[in-house]
């Protein structure tokens, strides 16, 4: 009996789920999950889908499915009562090459027209007419006539035609859910030329970008991590790049570094630093020698690094600062007597002590500079050698209209970050709270 | 005398006297509109020769009535005026007088000021590898101040200028990036005025104030509940589930548009706001979720058991303690949330067509065609800053903890 006590005691806390801990357990649940619902539907079931839109031959188009248009109008320019006239219905397939099943078109006659012949696949019952029009072919055309004549009611009405919208029922094939396959996405983007090149500027983007906002974040919390007057404004400066929206600093950007009539280049050719104006966002290289050997200067991606590591350096900035004011003023102190000099200080005191967040910094900022869209999007639209991926999705989907190939990149993008990620978790520190 | 240190205070004159003057040059270049030549090797010569008296005549001792700053900034003008022919920044001194004479003033200042703070405990003599480090880090630390404020506040500063300029003035000088006062009010907002009587961006602004509260409601909504779980609630898969909501945030929007985009399309939801109100909060719940446990768990949990003990259920804890004791955390997160849907830019392009709901951020898209003028754009881009910049800096202090509460520990 004690020994039984003994032993329950040293195995740590009860196996198993208490009444209360199910309660809990349920709560917590459910306390998730409209979250859970939201981000399923939103976030995880796209992914699903992007994958499933990859290998099909989706186009732009093809979003809107093929229906029946329908035309109503009254013909025979009725006068007087007792006059006959003809109410037509003109049917057009707006696809040309699906074919619509099921067709039903149905209608309320107007008011005050009463009908002498209705043509063969249309029946009328108590105003209402239904015609079924069955399997119509790509590119069907047809007229549908009512023979009747017109009471004064009819006459009287403001365009009786329009009384009633005609509705018109069917079935087509939905590309989006049918079972056709296809890899032609994939073989597409994969034999193009410029697939390996966008490939190549996405990581020199994300590299750079990714390191030149750290360095000038760690720069930047250097320069503040004293106390000086104007300190908190001059830290609210420093954010201004990261909480202004993207499309204004962007096209401010745009409108700085233009070529024809922004400042930048305008005090550049007026203090006669450079002869001619130089197009930052527009001109994919500047070729020089060096050495003797030609070498090519990618001046658009340059520029659009550049925008990237000052619109984020905040970010790291604010990140490292906080790190900054907690490490403990003691060591330094120590430091100090032993006669470290502060460059010493620097680099085997506070870099070791950054590390961690620096780490973690350069693994979300990498994994964000890679998905990032708008920036480049905005700056260039992706010509002058600055196409990343995320870019080529927006120019194969919707530039060029085809769905499917631009999933088919986003596939890309996707299994490249899953990657990275994994990569990043195996080898990065293990830094707490993240 | 050690030529190590002679050149070092050389150096640091030098680099002040190149600096200011740039940096004043530009600054007169575009307040006044007239092209300023900086006379970068005069302002260098003379940065340094003042630099070099200053450091002698501090370190030999010899200063009894003038202190060496005052003869520092005497050469200083000196050596400038005469080796640039009274022409420091180009201009002849009749063109812009006052504003050249502030310049003058200023770069006198300026480099005297620098060359005091750098270079004082600097001999020249010699001088410990500690001493030399002091003054590298004083000398790079100037340059940073220099350098990164000039980076982030000129083009904030060209944005507003433009936009308050008209049409021909941009064209016949672009360095004018002066206040022109002489258009009066009306003149000075005439691209704000049209803006807002015929490109309709009071509707733009009140679309995207309704879609970013609504986003915030409905973020904190889902996220505050959800984070009080996670924190909190004991359940199978808690850790793996605090650990992996912000992977979601890894996943990238544009992965997500062209799904979101077909079935929003065959929804009918793609282009309006209730498409943008479904997207908006997924994508921010996570991160919400994410910064809102962090604080939850940093809270005591014996008042919240006190609070089960005498009888309230676990909703009634939820509202009546963790919440009010949370408040400066559902700020912050409400501030991150609100910038976040207020600057959203992909899905508002995309989805919006229509004119009467557009966003901000989508206007602002719609003013980038050759037939608007761009001080309409930059007006535009002001409009689109100007609220968001204003609750930022008024709450500034919640959106910094909140935003590096989450992963910064200790």
């Amino acid at each position: 009996m004690t020994t039984d006590t003994h032993d329950s005691a040293s195995a740590g806390p009860p196996k198993g789920i208490g009444p209360m801990q199910r309660r809990e357990m349920w709560l917590a649940y459910l306390m998730l999950a409209p979250t859970f619902a939201i981000i399923l539907m939103i976030v995880a079931g796209p992914l699903l889908a992007n994958f499933w839109i990859s290998v099909k031959p989706v186009q732009l188009a093809d979003l809107r499915p093929p229906t029946v248009l329908v035309n109503e109008r009254v013909r025979g320019g009725p006068e007087a009562v007792g006059d006959s006239a003809t109410l037509e219905y003109r049917l057009r397939n707006s696809s040309q090459d699906e074919e619509i099943r099921n067709v039903v078109l149905s209608d309320e006659i107007p008011a005050g027209f009463d009908i002498a012949e209705v043509p063969e696949p249309c029946s009328v019952d108590g105003g209402k007419l239904t015609c079924t029009l069955g399997t119509v072919a790509p590119g069907w055309r047809d007229r549908l006539q009512l023979e009747g004549t017109v009471t004064q009611v009819f006459l009287d009405a403001d365009r009786p035609e329009r009384q009633s919208e005609p509705q018109i029922a069917g079935e087509a094939n939905n590309i989006l859910t049918n079972f056709d396959f296809t890899l032609e996405n994939f073989r597409r983007i994969f034999s193009a030329d410029e697939f390996w090149s966008v490939l190549r500027v996405t990581f020199y983007y994300t590299i750079f970008g990714t390191g030149g906002a750290l360095v000038l974040g760690l720069f930047a919390a250097q320069l503040l991590n004293t106390v000086f007057p104007g300190r908190g404004v001059l830290r609210g400066l420093f954010l201004f790049p990261y909480v202004s929206p993207v499309i204004a600093v962007a096209f401010t950007w745009v409108v700085l570094f233009d070529p024809f009539s922004g400042t930048l280049n305008a005090l550049l050719t007026k203090m006669g630093v450079v002869a001619d104006p130089i197009n930052f966002f527009g001109q994919r290289a500047i070729e020089f020698s060096f050495l003797g050997i030609p070498m090519e200067f990618p001046l658009a991606l340059t520029t659009v690094i550049a925008f990237e590591a000052w619109r984020y350096f905040p970010l790291s900035f604010l990140f490292i600062l906080a790190r900054m004011q907690s490490i403990n003023t003691d060591m330094y102190e120590a430091a100090e007597m032993d006669g470290a000099t502060p460059l010493q200080q620097f680099w085997y005191l506070s870099l070791p002590q950054l590390m961690g967040i620096l780490s973690v910094l350069f693994l979300l900022r990498f994994i964000w500079t890679f998905n990032k869209f708008d920036d480049i999007f905005l700056l260039t639209g992706g010509n002058a050698g600055t196409r990343t991926l995320t870019v080529d999705v927006y120019e194969q989907g919707f530039a060029l209209s085809n769905l499917g190939a631009g999933a088919a990149v986003a596939v890309v993008v996707f299994v490249v970050l899953v990657t990275f990620a994994t990569l990043f978790i195996r080898f990065s520190p293990k830094e707490e709270g993240l | 005398m050690r030529p190590g240190s002679v050149i070092l205070a050389a150096l640091t004159g030098l680099i002040w006297g190149v600096t200011a003057m740039v940096v004043i040059a530009v600054t007169l270049t575009l307040i006044t509109g007239e092209v300023a030549l900086p006379q970068a090797t005069v302002a260098g010569l003379a940065g340094l020769v003042s630099a070099l008296a200053f450091v002698w005549w501090r370190s030999s001792g010899a200063g009894g009535g003038l202190p060496a700053w005052a003869l520092s900034a005497a050469i200083l003008f000196l050596v400038l005026m005469t080796a640039s022919f009274a022409a420091p920044f180009g201009l002849p001194l009749g063109t812009t007088p006052v504003w050249q004479g502030l310049g003058l003033i200023a770069f006198v200042a300026g480099v005297t000021a620098a060359n005091r703070v750098t270079l004082s405990g600097a001999r020249l003599g010699q001088m410990s590898r500690y001493e030399r480090e002091v003054i590298y880090i004083r000398i790079a630390k100037g340059i940073g101040f220099v350098v990164f404020t000039i980076i982030v506040a000129l083009p904030f500063y060209v944005m507003v200028m433009t936009s308050l300029k008209s049409q021909q003035a941009l064209l016949a000088n672009p360095l004018d990036l002066s206040i022109d006062v002489s258009q009066g009010i009306d003149g000075l907002f005439r691209s704000y005025v049209e803006l807002f009587t015929q490109f309709n961006f009071g509707r733009y602004l009140m679309v995207s104030a309704f879609v970013s509260i609504a986003t915030v409601v409905l973020t904190l909504l889902f996220s505050v509940p959800g984070a009080y779980a996670v924190s909190r609630l004991r359940f199978p898969g808690q850790a793996f589930l605090a650990r992996s909501v912000l992977l979601i945030y890894m996943v990238p929007a544009i992965v997500l548009v062209i799904p979101l985009y077909a079935v929003f399309s065959q929804l009918g939801l793609r282009n309006t706001l209730t498409g943008l109100l479904i997207v908006y909060p997924a994508t921010t719940i996570p991160v919400a979720l994410y910064m809102l446990q962090g604080y939850f768990r940093g809270l005591p949990s014996e008042l919240e058991e006190a609070g089960l003990m005498d009888g309230l259920s676990r909703i009634g804890v939820i509202l009546k303690i963790t919440l009010p004791l949370s408040l400066p955390a559902l700020a912050s997160v409400s501030l991150y949330v609100f910038m976040i849907a207020w600057n959203e830019f992909l899905f508002a392009f995309m989805f919006l067509d229509d004119p009467d709901i557009f966003t901000l951020s989508r206007g602002v898209v719609s003013l980038n065609s050759s037939e608007v003028p761009r001080q309409h754009l930059m007006a535009g881009a002001v409009i689109a800053t100007v609220p968001v910049l204003v609750i930022f800096l008024w709450f500034e202090r919640f959106l910094v903890q909140g935003l590096t509460a989450g992963s910064v520990k200790g």
